[in-house]
């Protein structure tokens, strides 16, 4: 019967005439493929890696140059000029002004809206105001550094008398609203994350809402939450076109909020489009500045790994 | 009976201490309540008023000539061709060099490796690359592509600017490569390897395809990230100033570039308001990019989870 209906390749095929595993050819491509994808896995450690030596060995010519000690306890910067001085203490004044200033307005509002999010918003509102936070966060620097130096600084230029039009204190505030999508997501992932069970505790001891929130799901989620800020940090050292735009390329060493000051990153910016030719000074300064702000930014790190691993909340 | 004598001067002494106060209270959970609303809405409100009013002084400029002049001198004839065929060169650039190596990595971590050393160091270090600022890859690409490899890429070129943003945008295409092929259910696998396949060609064959939407997602989002870049791109060494768009050849990989972010920070950085309403147009046409491809980022996510 069957015989009749099927032609007579497939009949043969039927009976196993095609069937050729050649599994030697299939283990093989398997190899080719494992190393392959293994070699590409590695790039993300050679790029570390890269990073690491890049910085290590620019520093190092850097310090044959100039005195450590200068270097460190130094209170003027001016590589450039025919006497160079190289205290880095005037461009992390800087980083640090304009940081500070930033996370003054991005951790209080990161941290409220995450409670929001999470705790007061109704769910339909909150499908809404997750994905508006999302593309705060996906605002290019560069747009932010136009409306901080634009439209932020002649704003505040109103009722601030003495503000210079690069200032450290308009930067910073548009900083602040640049990082805060970045804590407030996050904190809300992990206060989201929080058990009911645990705000039902507290709620049957008494607690009101705020209690409730205060008192036992932001300490419930505090490993989440500090995660968040430290990497929040690193975005707001590690930030350079709203600084290098808004906040001036003068190296001064000052906590005046008013006046312009540079950062280490527009110091990078700085050099790096005047063409720096290989070799001298400037161009090895860049890497000895580009290394200070690296090991800022792996201190934080670690410091959030250690924080993170010893103060984890595990809920089942 | 004796319990109770001793209990109650206890509770006459807690009793005296419980003071409930619920009227403060609630006062000061709706003052919390409120402030907490009122900064979810302060960035809403920023956002708002950061694009209104780029549209207010931008939207003047905006015309078929802006789009397809080179930069000028005079910013009443000055356009935005060059920097904006740079960003789509590197945006090509960057697509097939992150995309592959990307998911390639992914799908090794995910798929093949075992739980070994190399594994976890990649692990920890992924984690590691995301806290990195984006300048500090700058130097790595001004230092290797410019420098080292020079010869290959042309010094401070499109190529060496494109690699250096591949590099930048790696470990998110990693790390959503993984999300994706773990949301692709066990069975699967399982019945391909039943069958008699090897690993391999089930995960291309059958766990590749199912996870691909996620993937696509996840890169989109990251290339969308990576044209926004400005910092690495100066350091790496674009030109504020390239009166040609990129040849599309060898040569043209090659040449000194510019991008639609450097291009607005050259005339954001200049003292002349002309130039600050033609920065405010080519910012419009840059977000009206990141829209459209954020937006089919979205498109593809939605549609992937109505498939499931």
């Amino acid at each position: 019967m069957t015989d009749s209906v099927l032609p007579q390749s497939l009949g043969d095929s039927a009976r196993g005439d095609r069937w050729k595993p050649n599994r030697s050819l299939s283990k093989l491509t398997q190899k080719l493929i494992v190393l392959l994808f293994g070699a590409f896995a590695f790039v993300s450690v050679a790029t570390t890696i890269g990073i690491v030596l890049t910085l290590i060995f620019e520093t190092i010519e850097f310090f044959l140059e100039v005195s450590p000690w200068e270097f460190f306890t130094g209170t003027r910067w001016s590589p450039t000029f025919a006497n160079p001085r190289f205290g880095i203490i005037v461009l992390l004044c800087g980083t640090f002004l304009t940081s500070v200033i930033g996370l003054l307005v991005a951790v209080p509002l990161g941290l409220l809206s995450a409670v929001c999010l999470s705790e007061y918003a109704p769910r339909s509102l909150r499908a809404w105001l997750k994905p508006a936070l999302e593309i705060l966060a996906g605002v290019p620097t560069v747009v932010f550094g136009y409306f901080a130096l634009l439209m932020v600084t002649p704003f505040l230029k109103t009722f601030i008398p003495g503000l210079s039009t690069f200032n450290s204190l308009s930067a910073g505030l548009v900083l602040g609203f640049a990082v805060l999508p970045t804590i407030a997501s996050l904190s809300e992932d992990a206060i989201f994350a929080v058990p009911l069970s645990l705000r039902q505790g507290s709620y049957a001891l008494g607690a009101t809402k705020r209690e409730t929130v205060t008192g036992v799901v932001l300490p419930a989620a505090l490993s989440g939450i500090v995660a968040s800020i430290v990497l929040g940090v690193a975005r707001a050292v590690g930030e350079t076109m709203i600084v290098t735009l808004a906040a001036g390329q003068s190296p001064t060493l000052t906590l005046d909020p008013r006046s312009a000051v540079q950062t280490m990153t527009s110091f990078i910016v700085q050099i790096t489009k005047g063409d720096a030719p290989y070799g001298s000074i400037e161009f090895k300064t860049l890497f000895a500045v580009g290394m200070t702000l690296f090991v800022i930014t792996l201190v934080l790190n670690f410091f959030s790994f250690w924080f993170v691993r010893r103060f984890q909340e595990k809920y089942e | 009976m004796t319990v109770n004598s001793e209990q109650s001067p206890q509770l006459q002494e807690t009793k005296a201490n419980f003071n409930p106060n619920l009227k403060g209270r609630y006062r000061f959970d709706r003052v919390f309540k409120t402030i907490s609303w009122i900064a979810t809405f302060a960035g809403i409100v920023v956002l708002t008023v950061l694009l209104i009013g780029i549209l207010v002084s931008g939207l003047s400029s905006l015309s078929f000539d802006f789009i397809v002049n080179p930069p000028s001198r005079k910013p009443e004839i000055a356009g935005i061709w060059p920097p904006l065929i740079g960003t789509i060169c590197l945006l090509v650039i960057t697509a097939l060099f992150a995309f592959p190596v990307g998911v390639g990595s992914g799908i090794f971590l995910e798929e093949f490796s075992e739980d070994n050393l190399f594994a976890k160091a990649v692990e920890i270090n992924i984690s590691n690359l995301a806290a990195v600022p984006s300048i500090i890859y700058g130097l790595l690409g001004l230092f290797v592509f410019a420098r080292i490899f020079e010869p290959v890429t042309g010094g401070r070129s499109l190529l060496s600017g494109g690699l250096t943003l591949a590099l930048l945008i790696l470990p998110v295409i990693i790390v959503a490569t993984r999300e994706a092929l773990r949301a692709v259910p066990d069975s699967l696998r399982l019945a391909g390897m039943a069958l008699g396949a090897t690993r391999w060609q089930t995960v291309r064959s059958h766990v590749l395809p199912q996870a691909l939407p996620g993937i696509m997602t996840g890169t989109i989002l990251a290339l969308s990230r990576a044209i926004g870049e400005t910092a690495p791109l100066i350091v790496v060494g674009a030109a504020t100033f390239v009166p040609f768009a990129p040849e599309l050849s060898i040569k043209g990989l090659q040449s000194s570039f510019t991008a639609m972010p450097i291009q607005i920070f050259s005339w954001v950085s200049r003292p002349q308001d002309g130039f600050h309403e033609i920065a405010a147009g080519a910012i419009i046409v840059l977000m009206l990019v990141l829209l459209v491809m954020n937006g089919s980022a979205i498109w593809l996510r939605n549609k992937f989870q109505s498939n499931r």
